[in-house]
């Protein structure tokens, strides 16, 4: 059996993007190999650990669980979409950077997008409800501790400028 | 670790779904938030030469009450259905299940659906359903037939689902007593794991705090999750107190037959589904009685 | 170099500053192995051996060889006559290894057969169509089993399963238990357990025919990595070259990668393609070598009624798996602090490494030191226990005190400085100890079981590899150096340049904050830079807690260098002696006479385009490198077998409270506290990063993380789904209490921290498990302390009390 190619045609980042996939193409290795969006990446490939995660349609999900194929119409958004108009790093990149809530930065990308799509709905979190947002995106450098205080810092940021 | 090929078609309509399903034969499976499936088949355990997606069937993602019933089709999301406020409102054992189902990342795309028909006899949406006693409907190029949920589940990954068959809807019946509580219990190593041991339960009360109907279940202890329905009965009319709930709890894991695993030895799962299976009573006829009590106003 | 100086009196050091590296990985612009993607690349797969212990006895790879996409099919037999035997720790030369089996294998997970394609599936396509013929022999998983005489041997040849077995005497020890008025007697189970980073190990291979040159991209934090790949594949040491700006997503002593390397560099060498062998997590986890220590240890302990320790006897055999690797090494190491931080006079170790047909041991940060510690602190805990002693009463009884330092331990090695009573006081206020005693004791009231652990542990640092020739006397390394080179380009700008990847531990912000420091720099303008192997000063990479003091001492040193170069100019030019330069932010003037100054700009200048201008002697251009030996490094051991090992020692003290579900058994961290001295802090925000990691590994350690084997000689936790890390929700809030002893014997007064957290954390929740399970009358030694194993305790101390 030799599998067809499937035409796809998928938002990224606010681009679209066009492209030929085999049906067992995951979604994290198109973004990778193919849209050469390096920033999300491979680390169980099974589901567990959230390093693969993006926003699909605005919702966090984990990118290695979906096929490129079944993107096709939809919208995703990668860590490199996170940034700015200007390119630069967002409140809660920079929020990142000010507590050091990483080490490695391998787990960084997921943990960002699992925060981002926590603070988008609920400004104002708790220590608990922002545990609970990042419970899925293993770390193995931070103990968790200064990416808590990140989002805590972002929360406080975007709340101050939202009221300025 | 790499899933082996497959074909792939996206369905429009249901109808279009059951069509592939019965031309693709044996080898075709359907996709739903594919949080289970897509591991399987990464890990070559699973391996489809179709597979049909469901995802974007647009008849297939509600969420209604029609009848004395909560009506969510199956590839309802599993973070809306626990934050849908009528769901919360007249069947608050789903939203308070799901709040042990994996991560959020899991449950913004795993289904309802899905979950029922991967039938894992330690997942919660399968115990909440036998529990209330859903009724699970099934699509096919055959036609439509509708079974209750603890006649879905035939074995740790094994439903009586044919394989051209989806699972279309879910239906959980709404209990209209004044005085209902529920809840959901269960131990896992970390929080967001698969359930060592799950256990959940619904009771009605009448004004006099008298137990007007109860139903409880054991997930993760045996084959399939498991519903009490004998042994809820006895609490009919009975005052609940806490060394009745001991001893029912005592009696359901007497009669489960837990398997064994690297996490828990059989003889730690039935402890398990005793205290779980009495805290969940514990905690729905507390939560009833707070109710009546008009202490929670949902 | 000794200069300690309090934090106050720096410029950058011990300041909160961003580091230089969050911009880049906050924008997914890390540069990991899996993003190097060269024209014409290949990938590898692997076919694992489904038995524990087997002989090989047909490999059919035809079908294989058949799928359209395949470009190669390797087996061991071609590779083992190809490449040489992979180098080992200790004096074992029948233990040979290679990364594909030949005629046996012998653990289930281990690489037989390598397949190469077009892409990864395509090599799991292909991987699946291999045929390999089995004879499946006896094997044996347990450590203790695998000693006896009888058992199935791992490797024939070396007959035996015994890597190393030595007994240490240090100190009159038979004395010491003859005289005392107390024993105790007991065992400790360290669960084999490991880093296990989020990115797995990766390699990209590329040859050159052209240049007869080996490019080599890596996820690898490894000493001497680059002259083992050559070996392996034997090739001129200069054959290889290891470029080191590969970001490294996390290792923490693991990711050694040398038997990926070989094979991917052999399959680059033999198709002529670039080659890429990026493991997934299921070879990740049963074929990737990568397992932590596996430890029984035996503890006897003589004391007195007062609760003077007068003497120990540890017999600790580890698991090493199937192979050596580093294993045998990780229990030489906690000889370098064998005694913990205690007063100790009389010690006898008696380390056992022995094969198994198990996944290989890798190195796990620590090196084995907090197994150790943990069997230290459960020994510290049931002295207490046996004595009715206060735990804390007990501890600081028998601490080093702050003004017994330089402190010799028996086994060789001086600590250097400490002020461990004050950390243990300073952790203790802040978790409220009198306050948490009586939530302990309100909990326990209300039926629950509740439970405070302590721990004060060493985290040696520095290291200078003395175990290596102290486990294997031909191997003579006495040195394990590091080094800097500090360059100023015309434009003014400061570069440093330095010879070794990093996996999260900030190297780039430590080398720029030191160069600022010793330039007056601001260090946001200075670039680091990592030089490929070839062009790199030696580095023995970032293990054994030591870039903040060799990285950062060798920065500091060829800064200096630069600073003394602008100084001569200078004084050249200005017509004075240095001694009568002022050096100010890198601009400078004559003391006494600030008019006759000269600018940055103009000393760069100078030493760029001006010979005429330099002083004699000093060399053009400005650039200047440093390698620095381990400081009190070079000592040979003794006799019997003591040797100065480690030459700096941070302290921790952890104080953790646990809850455990008297009905359910699951266990539940509420407060964690962590008393913490490792020095001056260069980077405070890295430091306290590491130290919150180590403690949330430690955790994992202590109560989720284990590769279990079945009875079969299966791994049964091979994915993520079994292998259980811990998440932000079984993390508690972690509060960590600075106190800083400068060690006298470093740059800045620093000491290691990359170890921190982890040395102690399993000690205090094992201790805090305990003082839990204390009232049932039941103990439990044994890691991890999952909630099925708490479950077993607690219903057999219940039908205990029944009966």
């Amino acid at each position: 059996m030799t599998p067809r190619g499937h035409r796809i045609s998928v938002e990224v980042n606010g681009h679209l993007h066009e492209g030929e996939v085999p049906a067992r193409l995951t979604l994290v290795d198109w973004l990778r190999d193919e849209l050469h969006l390096s920033g999300t990446h491979v680390g169980c490939e099974h589901g567990i650990c959230g390093a693969c995660s993006v926003l699909f349609d605005g919702e966090a999900v984990r990118s290695c669980l979906m096929f490129a194929v079944q993107a096709d119409g939809h919208r995703v958004t990668t860590v490199e979409g996170l940034s700015g108009e200007d390119g630069r790093p967002g409140e809660l990149q920079d929020a990142f950077c000010e507590t050091h809530a990483l080490q490695c930065g391998y787990c960084t990308p997921g943990m960002l997008i699992a925060a981002h799509a926590l603070l988008r709905e609920n400004p104002h979190p708790t220590e608990a409800e922002i545990r609970e947002a990042i419970g899925g995106n293993l770390c193995r450098c931070t103990g968790y501790q200064q990416i808590v205080e990140a989002i805590e810092h972002a929360a406080a940021k975007l709340v101050e400028r939202g009221a300025r | 670790m790499k899933a082996a090929a497959f074909e792939y078609a996206r369905a429009s309509s249901i109808e279009e779904a059951c069509a592939l399903l019965r031309e693709r034969g044996d080898g075709a499976r359907l996709i739903a938030g594919g949080q289970s499936l897509a591991p399987m088949m990464a890990m070559r355990l699973a391996r489809p030469t179709w597979l049909v997606d469901i995802n974007d069937v647009p008849d297939l993602q509600y969420i209604r009450v029609e009848g004395e019933r909560l009506r969510a089709g199956a590839c309802t999301r599993q973070r809306a259905l626990e934050r849908d406020a009528r769901a919360i409102r007249l069947v608050p054992l789903l939203s308070q299940a799901l709040q042990w189902v994996g991560h959020i990342q899991t449950r913004n795309r795993g289904t309802a659906g899905g979950s029922l028909a991967h039938a894992d006899p330690s997942a919660e949406l399968p115990l909440v359903a036998c529990v209330l006693d859903a009724e699970v409907s099934v699509r096919s190029t055959r036609g439509r037939r509708a079974l209750r949920a603890g006649d879905l589940f035939t074995g740790p990954m094994t439903t009586t689902l044919a394989a051209d068959e989806l699972i279309e809807e879910i239906a959980w019946p709404i209990w209209r007593e004044d005085h209902v509580g529920s809840a959901f219990t269960e131990v896992s190593i970390r929080h967001g794991d698969f359930a060592l041991v799950a256990a959940a339960a619904q009771v009605a009360l009448d004004g006099e705090a008298r137990c007007l109907r109860a139903s409880f279940g054991v997930g993760g202890a045996d084959a399939t999750p498991v519903a009490f329905p004998e042994l809820a009965q006895t609490l009919a009319g009975a005052r609940l107190e806490d060394s009745i709930i001991s001893t029912i709890a005592e009696r359901a894991a007497a009669a489960l037959d837990p398997g064994e695993d690297l996490h828990a030895s059989a003889h730690y799962r039935r402890h398990l589904a005793k205290v779980l299976a009495e805290r969940s009573l514990l905690e729905a006829r507390d939560r009833a009685i707070a109710r009546r009590a008009g202490q929670i106003r949902q | 170099m000794a200069s300690a100086a309090a934090p106050g009196e720096f410029r950058y050091i011990g300041k909160r500053r961003r580091t230089k590296e969050g911009p880049r990985f906050v924008q997914g612009r890390g540069r990991y192995v899996a993003d190097v993607a060269l024209p014409g690349m290949k990938h590898v797969a692997l076919v694992m051996s489904p038995h524990p212990s087997a002989r090989i006895i047909a490999i059919r790879t035809e079908a294989a060889r058949a799928l359209p996409g395949v470009r190669y099919v390797l087996t061991g037999e071609e590779f083992c006559a190809a490449t040489d035997s992979l180098q080992i720790g200790v004096d074992a030369p029948q233990v040979r290894r290679y990364a594909l089996a030949h005629e046996v294998v012998r653990y289930a997970g281990e690489w037989v057969v390598a397949i190469v394609a077009d892409s990864r599936a395509l090599a799991e396509d292909a991987a699946e169509l291999v045929e390999v013929e089995y004879e499946p022999l006896p094997f044996v998983v347990d450590p203790e089993r695998a000693l006896a005489a009888d058992a199935p041997l791992v490797h024939a040849a070396h007959g035996s399963n015994v890597l190393y077995h030595r007994r240490f005497v240090w100190g009159p020890v038979d004395e010491a238990f003859a005289g005392a008025a107390h024993h105790i007697a007991f065992r400790a189970v360290w669960g084999r357990s490991s880093t296990v980073p989020i990115e797995t190990f990766g390699v990209v291979a590329r040859w050159d025919p052209g240049t007869e040159l080996l490019d080599v991209w890596a996820s690898i934090q490894m000493p001497k990595f680059p002259d083992q790949v050559a070996r392996a594949l034997r090739l001129p040491g200069n054959a290889v070259r290891v470029h080191y700006d590969v970001d490294v997503g996390g290792s923490y002593g693991g990711k050694r990668g040398l038997k990926h390397t070989a094979l991917a560099g052999y399959l680059a060498m033999k198709l002529g393609a670039p080659m890429r062998l990026i493991e997934d997590r299921l070879e990740n986890m049963r074929g990737g070598d990568a397992h932590g220590p596996d430890r029984i240890f035996d503890m006897g302990a003589a004391f007195d009624s007062d609760g003077t320790i007068r003497a120990l006897r540890i017999r600790a055999v580890d698991d090493a798996g199937a192979y050596t690797g580093r294993a045998p090494l990780q229990l030489g190491k906690p000889i370098t602090a064998i005694c913990g931080p205690y007063r100790i006079a009389a010690i006898e170790y008696e380390p056992v490494s022995v094969m198994t047909h198990k996944t290989p041991q890798e190195a796990v940060r620590g090196f084995g030191q907090s197994p150790t510690n943990f069997a230290l602190e459960r020994m510290m805990d049931r002295v207490a226990a046996y004595l009715g002693m206060d735990r804390i009463a007990l501890r600081r009884h028998n601490l080093i005190r702050k003004d017994e330092f330089p402190y010799r331990i028996p086994s060789g090695s001086a600590y250097d400085s400490g002020d461990y009573h004050t950390v243990l006081d300073k952790a203790l206020a802040a978790i409220d100890y009198p306050a948490l005693v009586a939530e302990r004791d309100t909990a326990r009231r209300a039926g629950r079981l509740a439970g405070i652990g302590i721990s004060t542990c060493l985290e040696p640092s520095g290291g200078n590899a003395a175990f290596e020739i102290l486990f294997n006397p031909k191997n003579e390394t006495t040195t394990w150096m590091d080094s800097c080179l500090v360059r100023i380009d015309l434009a003014g700008a400061v570069t440093g340049v330095i010879g070794t990847s990093s996996s999260g531990q900030g190297h780039e912000t430590l080398v720029s904050t030191v160069i600022g420091e010793v330039l007056e720099r601001d260090p946001a303008s200075i670039r680091v830079a990592r030089a490929d192997s070839l062009s790199a000063l030696p580095s023995n990479s970032p293990v054994g807690s030591r870039m903040a003091i060799m990285l950062g001492g060798a920065a500091a040193g060829a800064a200096r260098k630069i600073r003394e170069a602008l100084i001569a100019i200078a004084a050249h030019n200005l017509d004075c002696s240095v001694e009568k330069i002022d050096y100010r932010d890198g601009d400078v003037s004559v003391i006494g006479d600030p008019s006759r100054k000269m600018t940055w700009d103009q000393l760069v200048e100078i030493a760029h385009r001006k010979y005429h201008r330099l002083p004699p002697g000093l060399e053009p251009g400005l650039q200047a490198k440093f390698v620095w030996e381990v400081p009190t490094g070079g000592g040979l051991p003794t006799p019997d077998g003591r040797v100065q090992m480690y030459p700096c020692y941070a302290f921790e003290a952890h104080v953790v409270y646990v809850e455990i579900d008297p009905d359910t058994a699951r266990p539940e961290l509420r407060r964690y506290v962590c008393g913490h001295d490792c020095g001056v802090m260069i980077n405070p925000d890295i430091v306290h990063g590491m130290t919150y990691g180590g403690i949330a590994h430690g955790i994992g350690a202590a109560l989720y993380e284990k590769f279990a084997y079945t009875p079969d000689g299966q791994l049964a936790s091979g994915t993520f789904m079994d292998y259980l890390i811990p998440s932000a929700l079984e993390v508690p809030a972690l509060t960590i209490v600075d106190h800083c002893t400068p060690s006298p014997l470093t740059t800045f007064g620093q000491k290691g921290s990359g170890e921190a957290g982890y040395l102690g954390a399993p000690a205090a929740i094992a201790n805090a498990v305990n003082d839990a399970l204390a009232p049932l009358g039941t103990t439990l030694d044994t890691l991890p302390m999952t909630p099925h194993e708490l479950w077993r305790k607690i219903s057999a101390a219940r039908a205990t009390a029944r009966s």
